[in-house]
């Protein structure tokens, strides 16, 4: 194949035709007392409009950070190294605080990841989904039948009673309605979903994930959701996105990426994915080693210590992200053509 | 909410009588004969004999106590051994003194305390909030006395601004003798709530609520009040209720160093006449404040935090 070709494969990725966000090369960094923590590192991704891009990857790697990044509720010690998140005309990653007011709760709207905590435990669910439309120009009492509106598109039964009440009045699973109502309430173009469903048990979670899959296709917004729940992410999602180590390193369609999987990491997701294993086994596979150390990332591909699969290019050149399929890109040298050649 | 402030109420009402049962029993424990105490080494057996049968200590310690409960729902507590006077009456003219006292004391606190604490921790790990923390802990540390006699010295007898002693007359010269005594009193407390207010500030600063507030563009100064400081104030709202106890006790140095009347002054001049009933009475009308106190304390909690007016 013509190197030519190569290069321009090499920069594909599964685009849509007017993303709404796209992070272009953004790198977070944390001040710890032990050293620079390099969290994210070149992220470069798209969340399509009106479609739902799922997130995925283990703990810790980078895949919260990146959803907090983008409404700008990054922890005290965590900078923007390089890089921007291009929404409507504005980069994100350099917005001042003011401005960022003014996005969060009009155009982004954020469900977090334990409902239990997440609602001003002395308040009531009314006052707190009344206290969120304070800036429409209309009446308290409009405001109030907005929220009531709300609360039964989330299917939470008498909803109309459910606004005197307090959080700790209600349940996991009814409390993450009212987060989803709140987050739809303010008719978001982006809506961040930070691992909703981690917190509540698996029957609450189906529904949960229906529920959203519903409502995003009666609004039409766009929804970025985290998880390291992979049934979720095929249950739910459009396009995926596999994190590892502060990098993407597999991006695609979801049944592509589902059915192909072409970065190693990605596939011993896979081959742990209790869903997905089909004998019985007394102990579940994991993928052996640890994330390496984010202080100082590895030279070569991230992944390589704990891959199967590395050879000698892995240690020496950091992987691009290499086109693996009709829309799919994978950050490993096996993609690249010149390997198939060899 | 109504029906954990009765509960609340009741468990009060029982605490008061707990305490008066202890309190009289306390005084047959203690060595001596009440009788004795009050007339004085040289009196005789005979007239031992009339008070202790007039003060109805020749009956048994039940019905004594039994006979107390009856006096101190009539209000009656007893003469005060000198005058004959009501000791109630005598406490009662006392009592306002030492009431305006301690709440200008605990409106210093709640006022400078929240302030300075909310602000440290808005502004935390810089240098005003490491000078309010030094200022916090000395003020901890100094005692009331110490505070009030230094006051004294400096706004009183040096640069003349504030009066001295007594409690004044009328409202504008009331004031004026109230700042320095209530300041005293009240500037150790600057420091506790401050120190207080600061640290759970912190804690419910880090909570996800908090972060939720702000993925939706409240203001911040929105947030700060309606939720981190209604919860974060709580603990200080406890301090200052058990607190009550200790400014009390505060008061009795600093109205006898400000020469102020007032309860505290009373128990003094009575301990050091042997003035049993009026020391009695004093003690007994105080309980009953410090757990009023604690309970306003406790109702002020549930009137704000939903969550504690389920449990008791």
């Amino acid at each position: 194949m013509a190197s030519a070709a190569v290069s321009h494969r090499t920069a594909e990725a599964p685009q849509t035709a007017d993303p709404l966000v796209s992070v272009e090369g953004l790198s977070v960094d944390f001040a710890t007392p032990r050293g620079t923590i390099h969290a994210l590192r070149d992220i470069s991704l798209e969340v399509p409009k009106g479609k739902v891009l799922g997130l995925v990857g283990e703990s810790g790697c980078g895949k919260s950070t990146l959803a907090y990044s983008m409404i700008g509720l990054l922890a005290e010690n965590a900078r923007v190294a390089g890089g921007a998140i291009r929404m409507g005309g504005q980069d994100l990653a350099h917005l001042k605080p003011k401005a960022w007011r003014d996005l969060r709760g009009t155009r982004i709207a954020m469900i977090f990841q334990d409902p239990m905590t997440s609602l001003n435990p002395v308040t009531t669910i009314g006052k707190q989904m009344i206290d969120i439309q304070y800036r429409e120009p209309i009446s308290r009492s409009e405001k109030r039948a907005r929220a009531i509106e709300f609360l039964e598109q989330v299917q939470l039964p008498d909803a109309a009673a459910k606004l005197d009440v307090y959080p700790h009045q209600l349940s996991g699973g009814m409390r993450q309605r009212v987060c989803i109502a709140m987050a739809l309430l303010t008719r978001p173009d982006l809506l961040i979903a930070d691992e909703p469903t981690t917190a509540l048990d698996a029957t609450l979670e189906l529904q949960i994930v229906t529920l959203l899959r519903e409502l995003q296709e009666t609004f039409g917004c766009s929804v970025l959701f985290v998880s390291h729940h992979l049934g979720t992410v095929a249950e739910l999602c459009d396009e995926v996105a596999v994190m590892y180590a502060g990098e993407v390193v597999e991006r695609g369609h979801v049944r592509e990426v589902f059915h192909a999987p072409r970065h190693p990491y990605t596939q011993a997701l896979f081959d742990c994915d209790p869903a997905r294993i089909r004998q019985a086994t007394r102990q579940l596979p994991t993928i052996p080693g640890t994330l390496p150390d984010l202080r100082q990332p590895p030279a070569g591909c991230a992944f390589r210590a704990r891959c199967s699969k590395a050879f000698g290019r892995c240690a020496a050149e950091h992987p691009p992200l290499h086109a693996a399929g009709p829309g799919q890109v994978a950050r490993c040298h096996l993609n690249d053509p010149a390997e198939d050649v060899a | 909410m109504i029906f954990y402030a009765t509960q609340r109420f009741v468990l009060s009402v029982v605490i008061v009588m707990v305490a008066v049962s202890i309190l009289t029993l306390m005084l047959h424990v203690v060595p001596g004969d009440p009788a004795v105490m009050i007339l004085g080494p040289r009196a005789t057996p005979e007239l031992i004999e009339q008070t202790r049968v007039a003060m109805g200590l020749d009956q048994p310690l039940p019905v004594q106590i039994v006979t107390f409960f009856g006096n101190i729902l009539r209000g009656d507590l007893g003469q005060d051994v000198f005058t004959g006077r009501a000791v109630s009456q005598i406490v009662f003219e006392q009592l306002p003194y030492t009431l305006i006292l301690i709440t200008v004391s605990i409106l210093w606190a709640a006022v400078l305390g929240i302030a300075l604490g909310c602000y440290s921790a808005l502004r935390r790990n810089t240098w005003l909030d490491t000078l309010t923390g030094v200022i916090s802990v000395g003020t901890i540390s100094i005692p009331a006395f110490v505070m009030a006699l230094y006051s004294v010295l400096v706004f009183a007898v040096w640069l003349r601004w504030l009066p001295a002693i007594g409690a004044g007359e009328g409202f504008w010269d009331g004031v004026t003798h109230l700042i320095l005594p209530s300041f005293a009193i009240g500037v150790s407390w600057v420091g506790y709530v401050a120190r207080i207010v600061r640290a759970s500030m912190l804690e419910v600063m880090g909570q996800p609520h908090v972060r939720m507030a702000r993925a939706y563009g409240l203001p911040d100064g929105w947030i700060t009040r309606s939720h981190i400081l209604k919860i974060a104030v709580q603990p200080a709202v406890t301090l200052i209720g058990t607190g009550v106890a200790h400014l009390f006790s505060a008061a009795v140095f600093v109205e006898v160093i400000f020469a102020r009347p007032g309860i505290g002054a009373l128990i003094v001049q009575a301990v050091n006449e042997r003035n049993y009933p009026i020391v009695l009475g004093a003690v007994l009308v105080t309980t009953g404040i410090i757990v009023l106190a604690t309970l306003i304390s406790d109702l002020v909690i549930a009137w704000i935090d939903p969550r504690q007016r389920e449990e008791l």
